[in-house]
């Protein structure tokens, strides 16, 4: 009931953007599905003249069919970039299968007694294609065309994550911020459009002879007018945004800027995984990302400075138990030697080194130590076994290979990773619940996704990490007794990017610059 | 005197699938008018003999003529509007009403349409198939020798010379199949049309054919009217093929003309028909299973043999002879034997 009242709200407050994600979502699938019948039909009819070929068709086209679709779309990035292109070629080819494997079916079960017939009675070769052949698969090609549009319109919801708009974006924006109601925004829709599609073309099956020449006229003239529908931003302003479904959702994110910054960015949505790489491409100008995610020194992108403090404090601190610490009073000492080490760009190249150049977690962590002179042989085990835990992906990796090296050399303690624990909220049980000992986690994430206190108390708080430090080490310790020790110098928080070279000439460093740049 | 150009003929027709040979230097020549039906055992090659004549299937050696031109000097759909062609299966196009589908052909031509609709009326109504009740109906609304009826008068919508039938009557049942045959021997618009027709019935073969060509093998084993396969066969095969319907065929393949010798001469020759039986006539060009059916369909009564009895009508001598079952038997039996000693 609450969800759909929200649902009703948000669909109240949207209603604009609803509309035009749509119409995307139409223009998309007509579009591919144009292709498709422009390709497919003709592929079909190649085939049932020379049906030794088919096998192989139709054996690719299955193959293109069970590639997952998020997994094609990434095939497709480096060659055509992201945008309207690959999200309609992936769609033009998952449409691709029905439609060929109708067309042959539906003219090799054309009775043959009646093709022979005809070719006896002396029609030729094109009109017993046109007079005979087609019109009776008509009703089988036609199921597969309707077959091709209703898995394009579900695909078509994955084109949100290449900046090619529709109905994908709420959906996605709901996944991300864990918004049933946005989720259900974009779902529906969707849903009724897949209805919608199938019972259109479903009507168009039942209609016989004549009719069915009509509609089919109709058809072909409909389907490149509605892929017309297909209007996206493109970068009529100065800069071309490229957003992740939550950054653009999330208060802490786009919000957040627009209302420190007044900054208003023509942006198109994008999958996380792919707005670095946009930026690279020169897709998209102005992406959002982490502060210290390797790419930024991969892809040479320029961090601009949060001059306003819009995004939250996000230090990295290590979390332990206090029953361990108290335990093994040599261990906080040992911990303690990291503190204030890595910088944002220490980190930045910590993480670049791992996940692009792909050197092991540990070689890394052991390189960093011997650098700075921290490194100790492990001394002999001599007593309690230490469980450390960390998040699934690169940085937790290496700060827990960090910690695991220092406690090895500092301590006689035993050292036993547990690595690799999904998201936040199981890293956090495992801690409480005493399973871990520690683990690495971020201020703010600490205060959003455990703490989760009132907004009243948010707005105090403000974007002060002295402050937001404070509290989320206080109330871990009333509530959990868990210890926020020193933090370690990082803050991965949300960042702005550019490209170094565009932001040089443009001459941006912060936010700030930005905004009046785009003013 | 000249001869006629052949409506059809084929010089030495092979065909071969790979290593097997399924039709083997057959030929023919066929006047105007004239019906052959291919006769021979399933796979014997008959169906791709028929299919080279409309070049269906294009044959590896050997020449297809029609009034003595090569086939191949046209296009082959040229060649085919200008046949009929009729299958076992019918092959109607099933989107298209029976109207529609006669006049498929004469479309083809670019006929005018005021002229495809008389056309296609006239047919139908030939066929038994009254125009308004049938002509707007869809194939599968019709009963398969109504479907058979329409594939016919489909061949025939473009008035071809030639009509080629690929077993047109297989897919009926026995009833339907005895009373369209008689429809289609009876129907004008074919008495003057060049026909092959192919068919593993030896008893319609005998029916429908002025001669017969029996394969196997691919192999022409015999060609020749019905009676000279039947009483004169080239070879064992062709004997043992009709060993098991000799009588039968023997009634469909002698005429009354050729008992006249043989028929009791106290029967003697009336000049005048007798009044009482003017119905009870039937020509001497008749077969002698014509004459029986007449026979049984004459009231039995022995208080009035007259009323029993069948005229023969003869031409040369003219004048009309009595035909009852002792006398046509008889006479039937001596023929018989007179002809299988020549």
């Amino acid at each position: 009931m609450n969800t759909l009242t929200e649902l009703l709200t948000f669909w109240q407050a949207q209603a604009g953007k609803l509309g035009q994600q749509t119409l995307q979502h139409i223009g998309l699938t007509a579009a591919a599905l144009v292709l498709g019948v422009a390709v497919g039909v003709p592929l079909g009819l190649l085939l049932t003249r020379r049906p030794r070929l088919a096998p192989w068709v139709l054996g690719g086209a299955g193959i293109l069919q069970t590639i997952p679709s998020i997994a094609l779309l990434g095939f497709l990035i480096p060659a055509l970039g992201i945008g309207p292109g690959p999200a309609i070629l992936a769609l033009f080819l998952y449409s691709l299968l029905p439609i060929v494997r109708n067309t042959l079916a539906g003219v090799q079960a054309v009775d043959a007694a009646v093709v022979d017939a005809a070719r006896g009675l002396g029609l030729t070769d094109r009109q017993i294609l046109r007079r005979v052949e087609l019109p009776l698969a008509l009703p089988v090609l036609l199921a597969g065309i309707r077959t091709a549009a209703v898995i394009n319109v579900g695909v078509a919801t994955l084109a949100a994550y290449i900046a090619a708009g529709g109905l994908g974006e709420f959906i996605f924006g709901g996944i991300a911020l864990n918004n049933p109601a946005m989720i259900l925004a974009g779902a529906i829709p969707a849903a009724a459009l897949a209805l919608a599609f199938d019972g259109l073309l479903a009507g168009v099956q039942r209609l016989s002879g004549r009719q069915l020449k009509r509609a089919g006229q109709v058809l072909l003239v409909s389907l490149p007018l509605l892929a017309g529908l297909y209007l996206l931003p493109r970068a009529a302003s100065k800069l071309l945004a490229g957003f992740s479904p939550e950054f653009v959702g999330r208060s802490d994110g786009l919000p957040g800027l627009t209302l420190r910054y007044g900054l208003n960015p023509t942006s198109v949505v994008l999958a996380p995984a792919l707005v670095y790489e946009a930026a690279r491409s020169g897709d998209v100008d102005l992406i959002d990302g982490y502060s210290t995610d390797g790419r930024i020194r991969a892809y040479d992108l320029r961090v601009l400075r949060d001059d306003r403090h819009a995004f939250p404090p996000y230090q990295a601190v290590p979390v332990v138990r206090q029953q361990t610490l108290q335990a093994h009073p040599e261990l906080a000492p040992a911990l303690a030697r990291l503190a204030g080490q890595l910088s944002d760009s220490v980190m930045t190249e910590l993480n670049y080194r791992v996940d692009y150049r792909h050197e092991t977690p540990r070689a890394v962590a052991l390189d960093f130590l011997r650098r700075r002179g921290l490194w100790r042989r492990p001394r002999p085990v001599g007593g309690a076994t230490i469980r450390l835990g960390s998040k699934i992906f690169g940085e937790q990796y290496i700060l827990a290979e960090l910690y695991a090296a220092l406690i090895r050399g500092y301590t006689n303690l035993g050292v036993e990773a547990k690595t690799g624990l999904g998201g936040t909220t199981i890293c956090a049980e495992a801690l409480r619940t005493g399973a871990i000992d520690l683990y690495p986690e971020y201020t703010g994430t600490g205060l959003l996704v455990v703490l989760q206190p009132p907004a009243a108390t948010l707005d105090s708080l403000g974007p002060d990490p002295a402050a937001v430090l404070q509290y989320v080490r206080r109330e871990y310790r009333r509530r959990y007794q868990l210890e926020w020790l020193a933090p370690l110098g990082f803050n991965n928080t949300y960042a702005l990017l550019m490209r170094r070279r565009h932001a040089e000439r443009l001459g941006i460093r912060t936010v700030s610059e930005l905004s009046a740049y785009l003013q | 005197m000249s001869v006629p150009t052949p409506a059809l003929e084929v010089r030495n027709l092979t065909k071969r699938y790979g290593s097997r040979t399924v039709v083997q230097e057959v030929s023919f020549a066929l006047v105007p008018g004239e019906t052959l039906v291919l006769l021979g055992p399933s796979g014997c090659g008959k169906t791709t003999l028929l299919r080279m004549l409309n070049r269906l299937v294009e044959p590896d050696a050997g020449q297809v003529l029609v009034q003595g031109t090569d086939v191949r000097e046209q296009p082959a759909e040229l060649l085919r509007r200008g046949m009929g062609y009729v299958i076992q299966q019918v092959g109607l196009l099933p989107h298209y009403t029976v109207a529609e589908n006669v006049a498929v052909v004469p479309r083809l031509l670019g006929h005018a349409p005021a002229q495809i609709a008389a056309r296609t009326e006239e047919l139908l109504r030939r066929l038994h198939l009254p125009p308004e009740q049938f002509a707007n109906q869809y194939p599968r609304q019709l009963s398969g020798g109504q479907q058979q009826r329409v594939g016919l008068a489909r061949a025939l919508a473009a008035d071809p010379p030639i009509v080629l039938l690929d077993e047109p009557f297989g897919a009926l049942d026995p009833i339907t199949r005895a009373s369209i045959r008689r429809e289609f021997r009876e129907l004008p618009e074919l008495r003057r049309k060049t026909l092959v027709l192919v068919t593993h019935d030896v008893t319609e073969a005998f029916e429908l054919a002025d001669r017969i060509l029996l394969l196997e093998a691919g192999r022409v084993q015999q060609l020749g009217r019905p009676r000279e396969l039947l009483l004169r066969p080239a070879n064992d095969f062709v004997r043992r093929f009709f060993a098991a319907d000799r009588l039968s065929l023997q009634l469909r393949a002698l005429y009354l003309n050729d008992l006249l010798t043989d028929l009791p001469p106290e029967a003697g020759t009336q000049i005048i028909l007798p009044s009482e039986s003017d119905t009870n006539i039937i020509h001497s060009s008749a077969t002698v299973q014509q004459a029986l059916e007449e026979l049984s369909h004459l009231p039995a009564d022995p208080a009035s043999p007259a009323a029993a009895t069948l005229w023969l009508e003869t031409t040369a001598p003219a004048g009309y002879r009595p035909l009852t079952y002792a006398s046509l038997m008889t006479a039937f039996g001596r023929t018989i034997q007179r002809l299988s000693a020549a």
